[in-house]
């Protein structure tokens, strides 16, 4: 663990969990997936959750965005209590305040990107028009303008997770949760992408990346190491080297 | 600076000193600002001495523009350069053992410099990524940086198994 205080204290925090748990199965077929878990995340920060599968990193990202209930513990949002949300309201919650970017981009096969897009806008309430205004300037910003109105099959995967990123923005969330979203990708995909979540960071959107892409982690404000169930490490990546990159290779000697 | 990249940045044509640094400045991109101006004139005046390369008389007397070429032991050179396969060795021994004697010597806790460790390679990774992240895409100088980048994750991979290795070692103490 980090000797660092924390760069927020819990009223600031957008995150916040407290002995937060999941388990699966019962008796000897128990799982402690997510294992009392305290974790603040600031607004504006960009957190990445990293461990080998099955860590429960996962299971923790379902639980922050509603995608699960915790069985103990507690968890607030932007100073809302959620661990005992309904369904209904957690689908309200889904919708309006999280934004999701999976590995497999999740996109409808049959619409195309602009409607991808539209389509949780629309869920949320908000008018056709509304909805395919806010579509066809975060394409624009995703660089897809000229992409709007392809099915995702005429995509390139890292196409493909870019209309996925504008469809996770299209209800301006609270917060952004991505779970591998360079797992799919080959390398100028993966930096395209990286380049899309730096401009988020930089707008001062907050983050939570579950990742096994150190490139994705060492692009984040902090990493943190889940290994069965709970938190292992902790560490605050601002600022970088200070040494040269030229260093790393030998170049200034 | 190594003298086989001087020497096989001669091949192409006589050239001087203040060509060769901007065309290394190219090839290199971020990279080259670890270079120091006068590394490829020292370079050029160290090969002059060994008889890899020569003058070429030019009406100019300013010293960052004198004209060198290859001499037939630089060409011998730079043909035996292209076809060595040696390789650098990542250092990982000395690393390994700084482990070995932590833990035996109690200097220190093995799982505490693994992680110190880490932190310090997942800056640099920080600085790579972020400066291929701004290059052009399929530029020379951005597949070196991707180059740096894979090196660097492998790096962590290996400490991550010698942080399970040692997690697992202190459990069974």
């Amino acid at each position: 663990m980090t000797t660092e205080e924390p760069i927020t204290g819990p009223q600031q925090a957008l995150v916040r969990a407290r002995g937060l748990r999941k388990e699966y199965g019962r008796d000897e077929g128990l799982v402690r997936a997510v294992d009392g878990i305290d974790l603040d995340i600031g607004r504006g920060e960009t957190v990445a959750v990293m461990g080998p599968s099955g860590c429960g990193k996962s299971t923790l990202l379902h639980l922050i965005g509603g995608l699960d209930r915790p069985s103990g513990g507690e968890l607030w949002l932007d100073d809302r209590r959620i661990d005992g949300l309904g369904e209904r309201a957690l689908a309200r919650l889904r919708r309006r305040e999280i934004g999701f970017i999976f590995q497999a981009f999740h996109l409808m096969d049959e619409l195309t990107a602009r409607e991808n897009v539209e389509l949780p806008a629309l869920l949320a309430g908000r008018s056709p028009r509304d909805a395919r205004m806010r579509a066809i300037s975060l394409l624009g910003e995703v660089g897809l303008a000229d992409r709007s109105n392809h099915l995702p099959s005429a995509l390139s995967g890292g196409q493909r997770q870019r209309v996925a990123i504008a469809r996770a923005l299209v209800n301006e969330p609270t917060v952004v949760l991505a779970d591998e979203p360079t797992g799919n990708l080959d390398s100028i995909a993966t930096y395209e992408v990286l380049r899309l979540l730096a401009r988020l960071r930089a707008s001062g959107l907050t983050i939570v990346i579950v990742t096994h892409d150190e490139r994705v982690a060492a692009t984040t404000d902090r990493l943190i190491s889940m290994r069965d169930g709970t938190f292992v490490d902790e560490t605050r990546l601002l600022g970088g080297t200070r040494g040269k990159l030229a260093g790393f290779i030998g170049l200034d000697r | 600076m190594q003298q086989e990249v001087v020497l096989a940045m001669l091949a192409k044509e006589p050239s001087h000193g203040y060509e060769l640094q901007a065309r290394l400045g190219r090839a290199l991109g971020p990279l080259a600002e670890g270079i120091n101006e006068g590394q490829v004139y020292v370079t050029l005046t160290r090969l002059e001495k060994g008889g890899f390369v020569a003058r070429v008389d030019t009406p100019t007397e300013r010293p960052d523009r004198k004209v060198y070429r290859l001499t037939p032991a630089g060409q011998e050179r730079v043909t035996e350069w292209m076809s060595d396969v040696s390789w650098p060795r990542p250092d990982l021994t000395e690393f390994h053992m700084k482990l070995v004697a932590a833990a035996q010597a109690s200097l220190a806790d093995p799982i505490s410099i693994v992680d110190a460790q880490r932190r310090e390679l997942l800056r640099r990774l920080r600085d790579a990524t972020s400066a291929a992240m701004q290059e052009q895409e399929g530029s020379g100088s951005a597949l070196l940086l991707e180059g740096i980048v894979l090196r660097l994750q492998a790096d962590l991979r290996w400490l991550e198994a010698c942080e399970t290795s040692w997690t697992d070692r202190s459990k069974d103490r």
